[in-house]
């Protein structure tokens, strides 16, 4: 095979690169600065388009069609929002990015405005993301001293504003609506859609919301084109992306892949192996909020939009949660239970009052009070909450449920037979 | 109420938004590194600082995991137990923790050195088991002795003064 193509960990093995100094000696500004001197703002989201680049947030919606929603026309000022609250369970790329590459995350958000016509991005980070956050200020800061940000960009007379600003603890915030409200000031509850964003974001304003990997991705784009980028994976999914490989590997941690590239090879080849010589049980290919797939559909599925849809699942975040042949995916399908149901935000009745009941379903079954019938009851509430929900959480509740039921019936059967085994023995026998 | 630098940190957020509320966030981590977490009269304080009402910040105070709305420990221990991080023996250490200080998750020593609490993903699945103390750089990679050192480090900072809010 031949050498991998790094394009948004390309400076990750950079030493000291998050100095604007060392960013300045590895390419760094050049995209801004050929989109700033040689691009029309509409030449920009038109190689954006060309490079068929999907979000990295979970929904994979086309950057570059996203772009071209923003009116030209509108009096009103524009936004680029850079959705880094990277909460989704097994997702953890966004913070390698901050963390090894801050420059690429602000050189894309310039570019984005540029293209947008706006002159303020704001950075979204979760709020556990302290020092990162600290750590993306002073990458800022240097910008500011260098002239890549404020007024005169590169002696242009673009200007724009970058900010940082740091959540509370929330992982609903992630979804866009739900962070513009959050970025407001207020509670984090997600707005009705439409309008989007594009037409009625952040202060009512035409508004981008893309996620940290999108917008870093941006500035290869821009410097080597958009085909270029587009060849490196599939036709409908373009480019590279980076995943998150956490659970039974030998070697978890953030890979850059091209799209397309084999399950079986990131798992074995990049990641090592499963650990200590065990069987791999489970996937969760797209962070916890897409359906589990087992071994089998795993080792012959490619990572891509379109072949990870035909096992029922999905790419997300680009969390791979590797599960071997000792988990149980009752008690792993129940610590997602209580996620969703901790992190719904309570706004509409089938998440907030289904989650809390599938939360007492799963307890009861977990401590021996279970009946063969609440498997039945499981199924049916899911399906009284899927798709009846205001914002995708209720969704992202239900899937790993029902596909985990479907997938390793097995493991929930003998989670109802082993609580009423506990129930009948003495405690300590 | 607070201090001068925290309050021209106010001031200079204040002109990165056209909505004074928008602030709100940021002010409320200013608040939490000063006192440890967010009472009544600072509510209203930070009410009156962005000219919203005190029931728009109580709402936000609530809404949000991170803002604490009772004092806890001078070091908050906060170990992530979802799924991926369960995978790999994040409740053992949970359990460690609650043998090794005396307390149950959600309760502080009687030192008031030291709140275990158990929090959903922090992103940091792939070094997991893991921890945050208050807002700082994650401990990543736990065992028993890692964490084992990590509260005689604690221990020692607490005894010389050092702050612990991060
Ligand atoms: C419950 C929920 C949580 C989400 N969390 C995140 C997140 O942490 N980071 C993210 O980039 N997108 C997240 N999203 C997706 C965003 O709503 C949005 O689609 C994304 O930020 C758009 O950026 P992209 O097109 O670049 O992917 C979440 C969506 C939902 C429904
Ligand atoms: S589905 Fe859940 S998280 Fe989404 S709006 Fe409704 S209650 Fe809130
Ligand atoms: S599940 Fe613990 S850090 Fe992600």
């Amino acid at each position: 095979m031949a050498e991998p193509v790094r394009v948004i960990s390309r400076r990750f093995d950079v030493p000291n690169c998050t100095s604007i100094d060392v960013y300045l000696k590895h390419d760094g500004y050049v995209a801004l600065e050929k989109a700033l001197k040689q691009m029309q703002p509409d030449e920009v989201t038109t190689e954006v388009k060309k490079s068929a680049l999907r979000g990295r947030g979970g929904a994979g919606f086309p950057t570059g069609m996203k772009w071209s929603f923003v009116p030209k026309d509108s009096p009103k000022p524009k936004y680029v929002v850079c959705n880094a609250d990277e909460s989704e369970p097994g997702t953890f790329k966004d913070r390698a990015v901050m963390e090894l590459d801050p420059h690429s995350l602000i050189e894309g958000c310039l570019i984005a405005a540029y293209a947008l016509g706006a002159h303020t991005a704001y950075i979204y980070i979760r709020g556990e993301y302290g020092w990162i956050q600290d750590l993306m200020d002073v990458a800022i800061a240097e910008a500011y001293a260098k002239g890549f940000c404020g007024k005169n960009i590169m002696g242009t007379d673009f200007a724009c504003d970058v900010y940082t600003h740091p959540g509370g603890g929330a992982y609903i915030c992630g979804e866009e609506t739900a962070l513009l409200n959050s970025l407001e000031g207020k509670r984090g509850h997600p707005r009705i859609k439409p309008p989007f964003p594009a037409i009625e974001g952040l202060y009512k304003c035409p508004t981008v919301v893309n996620n940290v990997e999108t917008l870093a991705t941006v500035p290869w784009i821009i410097q080597f084109g958009g085909d270029t980028f587009r060849e490196l994976g599939t036709e409908k999914s373009g480019g590279t992306r980076l995943v998150s490989v956490c659970g039974h590997v030998n070697k978890p941690g953030v890979y850059e892949i091209p799209l397309g590239y084999p399950m079986k090879d990131l798992l074995e080849i990049e990641c090592g192996g499963i650990r200590n010589g065990n069987k791999l049980k489970a996937v969760i290919p797209g962070g916890s909020s897409v359906p589990i797939i087992t071994a089998e559909e795993a080792y012959g599925v490619m990572l891509d939009f379109e072949s990870i849809t035909e096992v029922g699942s999905m790419l997300g975040s680009g969390g791979v949660i590797v599960m071997d042949e000792t988990a149980d995916i009752f008690e792993s399908t129940f610590r997602l239970v209580h996620f969703y149901k901790h992190e719904s935000c309570g706004w509409c009745t089938p998440c907030r009052d289904g989650g809390d009941w599938m939360e007492q379903i799963f307890d009861r079954i977990s401590i021996g009070g279970g009946r063969q019938e609440d498997l039945d009851l499981i199924t049916l509430l899911g399906r009284n909450i899927e798709g009846k929900s205001h914002c995708a959480l209720g969704d992202a509740l239900v899937w790993p449920i029902t596909s985990a039921m479907k997938k390793f019936p097995e493991d929930f059967q003998r989670a109802l037979d082993r609580g009423k085994k506990l129930l009948r023995e003495p405690v300590g026998a | 109420m607070l201090t001068p630098e925290r309050e021209k940190k106010i001031d200079e957020l204040l002109t990165r938004y056209p909505v004074r509320q928008s602030a709100l966030l940021p002010v409320l981590w200013l608040v939490q590194e000063q006192h440890g977490w967010i009472d009544q009269d600072s509510m209203r304080y930070v009410a009156i600082r962005l000219g919203i009402t005190a029931e728009q910040v109580r709402e936000v105070v609530t809404f949000y995991s991170m803002y604490n709305e009772k004092p806890v420990g001078r070091f908050h221990l906060q170990v992530c137990c979802t799924t991926p991080c369960m995978l790999v023996g994040s409740d053992d250490i949970v359990s460690h923790l609650e043998k090794r200080l005396g307390v149950e998750r959600g309760h502080t020593t009687d030192d008031g050195l030291f709140t275990v609490s158990v929090v959903e993903c922090l992103g940091s699945c792939g070094t997991a088991p893991m921890l945050q103390v208050n807002r700082e750089k994650y401990r990543e990679n736990l065992t028993n002795d890692k964490v084992d050192a990590l509260l005689d480090e604690l221990r020692a900072k607490g005894a010389s003064g050092g702050n612990g809010n991060g």
